[in-house]
């Protein structure tokens, strides 16, 4: 007998309830009930990065959460981090420099990047690549990523 | 990659927790953080028939400062370490080793209890404690009960936890003063070490015989490395008490993890770290 469970869920400001089978990962309840398909599942397994969203406030894995467990809570995604203006600057600076080549990493990246601004001003290089290793880019390299991190930076606003 | 079903209960309180352990005990796993768990889960090396989702229960998640430790509750997060003034003060050595436990997303919602219960032997938490001399308290319906470090790390993935019970806090003896090592190398930054060592000494260094030592990635467990402290007890750490004890320290590890062809590396790291470690703890340098 597959378990299911009934969960409500702030998604990227919108109050959302939905009967899910309790071993579905918040990953797949996003793409797969929500259609939010920015979150990329890469590696099932906490790697990558790649389906990094934030709950309640903080980024998390979110193939390492099961969407029962956000019953209550918030979440938020790429697509809502870029309707509401907060990952522009970041986004600005990837376009700009040319940060991204296929795009599967891109959401995780920003996400975790735009935490990362909101507790550094002026982070050295060596911190940006650090607050990066938990996420996996098989495309540039990183330079252009580490570059446009930085450029954003200069611009960032940090909450309170 | 998805895991195999599966039953979940959001647990209410410790008691409950408890009773819920004593009546499943085998079948049920604690979902902490889930950093380590969801994976094993996804790649079905886990496969509890039941979940106890313990993340409501708050006063699992206190760090509180006591006369003579810090208690730090199972589910305190790694975030709540790196982010608190206590464990920078009175655990420097904790505070060292933070920022090379995984990555950011991942210490937002990986405990100190999880990684404590799992004891994988290569990461970086059991090693501190057990360097830190610290007690794990547990709990089960029968009763509490205090287990040493040095007592609760059997294997790996093996503690002295019953299938009835749960690890409630870890109490850290309070070291503002000591001198304190931190090392490890991995292949990428985050990731499980191949080889580290996390170690304290007292100030005045002095009394370096009561410098600890302990590998972790090394060998099936975080390991004492006991047989440096006679070596380099009292009086100045010469090159020859160095290499003697040295050698010991190597000898003493036993069979070390070779499961990915890396045995040699490992002992040669052991080797490294050691002299960083002496250097580092004994303020002195030679060549």
């Amino acid at each position: 007998m597959e378990e299911v469970a009934t969960i409500s869920v702030q998604v990227n400001g919108q109050r959302i309830t939905r009967t899910v089978p309790v071993r579905m990962s918040l990953a797949d309840f996003l793409r797969q009930e929500l259609e939010l398909t920015g979150t990329h599942v890469g590696c099932e397994q906490g790697i990558c990065g790649a389906c990094t969203v934030v709950v309640n406030g903080r980024c998390s894995r979110s193939c390492l959460m099961l969407a029962v467990q956000v019953d209550g809570g918030t979440v938020e995604t790429v697509e809502g981090a870029t309707e509401t203006g907060r990952l522009k600057p970041l986004q600005d600076a990837f376009y700009a420099r040319a940060a991204l080549q296929c795009g599967f990493c891109t959401p995780g990246i920003l996400l975790t990047a735009a935490e990362f601004l909101d507790e550094h001003s002026a982070p050295s290089r060596a911190q940006i690549r650090e607050a990066l290793s938990g996420n996996y880019c098989r495309c540039t390299g990183y330079q252009a990523i580490v570059d446009a991190i930085e450029t954003a930076s200069a611009s960032w606003r940090r909450p309170g | 990659m998805k895991p195999s079903k599966f039953r979940y209960h959001r647990v209410r309180s410790q008691d409950e927790l408890l009773q819920l352990l004593a009546d499943n005990a085998g079948d049920a796993r604690i979902l902490a953080g889930g950093q380590s768990l969801i994976p094993m889960m996804n790649l079905r090396v886990a496969a509890p028939a039941l979940l106890l989702d313990i993340n409501d229960l708050q006063e699992l998640g206190q760090i509180t400062v006591e006369p003579e430790v810090v208690r730090i509750g199972a589910l305190v997060r790694y975030r709540q370490l790196e982010a608190s003034s206590v464990v920078k003060s009175e655990l420097p050595l904790i505070a060292a080793a933070l920022p090379h436990v995984a990555h950011l997303a991942i210490r937002n919602r990986g405990t100190l209890g999880g990684s404590l219960a799992l004891a994988d032997p290569a990461a970086e938490m059991p090693a501190c404690i057990l360097a830190l001399d610290a007690t794990l308290v547990v709990a089960s319906i029968r009763g509490r009960r205090r287990i040493a470090a040095a007592d609760f790390f059997r294997g790996p993935y093996e503690t002295a936890l019953g299938p009835d019970e749960m690890l409630e806090a870890v109490e850290i003896p309070r070291r503002p003063d000591a001198l304190y090592f931190f090392d490890e190398v991995a292949r990428r930054h985050g990731d499980y070490a191949i080889a580290g060592l996390a170690g304290i000494a007292p100030r005045p260094r002095q009394e370096t015989g009561s410098l600890r030592l302990v590998y972790f990635g090394v060998s099936d467990r975080p390991h004492l490395a006991r047989s440096a402290l006679g070596l380099l007890a009292a009086g100045p750490v010469s090159d020859d008490r160095l290499a003697a004890a040295e050698a010991a320290v190597i000898e003493g590890l036993g069979t070390v993890n070779d499961g990915d062809g890396q045995g040699a590396l490992r002992r040669h790291l052991a080797r490294v770290l050691f002299r960083r470690a002496v250097r580092r703890l004994t303020e002195q340098s030679w060549s």
